[in-house]
């Protein structure tokens, strides 16, 4: 999987094919994060094939949703997640403060990224749960919950330095 | 140094960059060191305001106006705040939006209003010539 973009949640069913041994079979749901309902079909068949025995081949998705979230309110998500380092294979809890649980998931992707070099298709995100601020773990997370926070924005650099770098006008 | 303008619920703030350029908003919630959620009632009639999002604090300018509200209160509230301190009146009179106004102003001119603009400070400066009247020699400058 690319972690392109913003990823959304889906929700995805599937379920074996109907035969002769299996006149009804078992559904199986997932909600998962994807860039796009392609991926997440994708991803649902990789995470089922690995848990059941069935495959793209012998199933059929019987829904894939995309379930919107809105943002209105700051939470604190706390994600489980599992990935693939160079040497081992790790579980790890993480905390994000975002909008939606999106947002957070996404969020987790590039840290991951950032830190830990791992790539998309090498984490599986477990679970994702939105925390309330007392059940909070991490200190980076902790430190907004203030309700009289104030910082300033010290140090602000000027970026557009060199836009334009040479200029007719006298700045 | 001490610093005046600090990030808080309630904090007024100018969106410096994006689709809300120039537009004034209200600190509602602080989500991360990056980003904070924001929301700003219109300030000049026919004119949207900022719909309540999650904005970056690098494309902020935080204004010497703060509102009273509890965080993440809903948009009458907000606009209740807005009012009762009339943010609105101090943005729109203040030196900072005059110019910004001004500079959009002055980047809208076609060269018909550049050429009326010549002629009216010609003819101010003629005025003012005329009320000084002739300049005196400089006696330092013989």
């Amino acid at each position: 999987m690319k972690c392109r973009g913003d990823l959304r949640k889906y929700v995805v069913v599937g379920r074996e094919l109907p035969n002769p041994k299996v006149p009804v079979p078992k559904m199986y749901k997932m909600t998962l994060y994807a860039p796009d309902y392609v991926t997440a079909k994708s991803r649902f068949w990789y995470f089922t094939r690995q848990l059941n025995k069935v495959k793209k081949t012998r199933g059929e998705i019987v829904q894939c949703d995309r379930v919107f979230e809105h943002g209105n309110q700051v939470k604190n998500y706390g994600i489980w997640l599992r990935y693939n380092s160079r040497s081992g294979t790790h579980n790890m809890y993480k905390e994000y403060r975002d909008l939606t649980s999106c947002g957070a998931v996404t969020q987790c992707y590039r840290e991951m990224g950032g830190r830990h070099r791992a790539r998309a298709n090498a984490i599986h995100v477990i679970r994702i749960e939105e925390v309330a601020a007392e059940k909070t773990r991490r200190p980076p997370i902790k430190q907004f919950h203030n309700s009289k926070l104030a910082f300033p924005l010290a140090r602000r650099v000027n970026r557009k330095l060199h836009t334009p770098r040479f200029t007719t006008a006298r700045p | 140094m001490v610093f005046e303008r600090y990030v808080e619920v309630g904090r007024v703030a100018l969106v410096s960059c994006g689709p809300y350029k120039g537009k004034v908003c209200a600190i509602i919630d602080v989500i991360d060191q990056n980003r904070a959620l924001v929301e700003g009632p219109s300030t000049k009639q026919g004119e949207e305001g900022v719909p309540r999002q999650a904005i970056r604090f690098k494309l902020l300018q935080l204004l010497p106006y703060k509102i009273k509200i509890a965080h993440t209160t809903r948009s009458k509230a907000l606009k209740s705040a807005w009012d009762k301190e009339s943010i609105s009146t101090k943005w729109t009179t203040s030196i900072v939006c005059q110019k910004l106004d001004a500079r959009k102003r002055r980047q809208l001119l076609t060269d018909f209003d550049r050429f009326k603009l010549m002629k009216t400070k010609q003819r101010r400066q003629r005025l003012i010539r005329l009320c000084m009247g002739p300049k005196p020699k400089d006696k330092a400058n013989k």
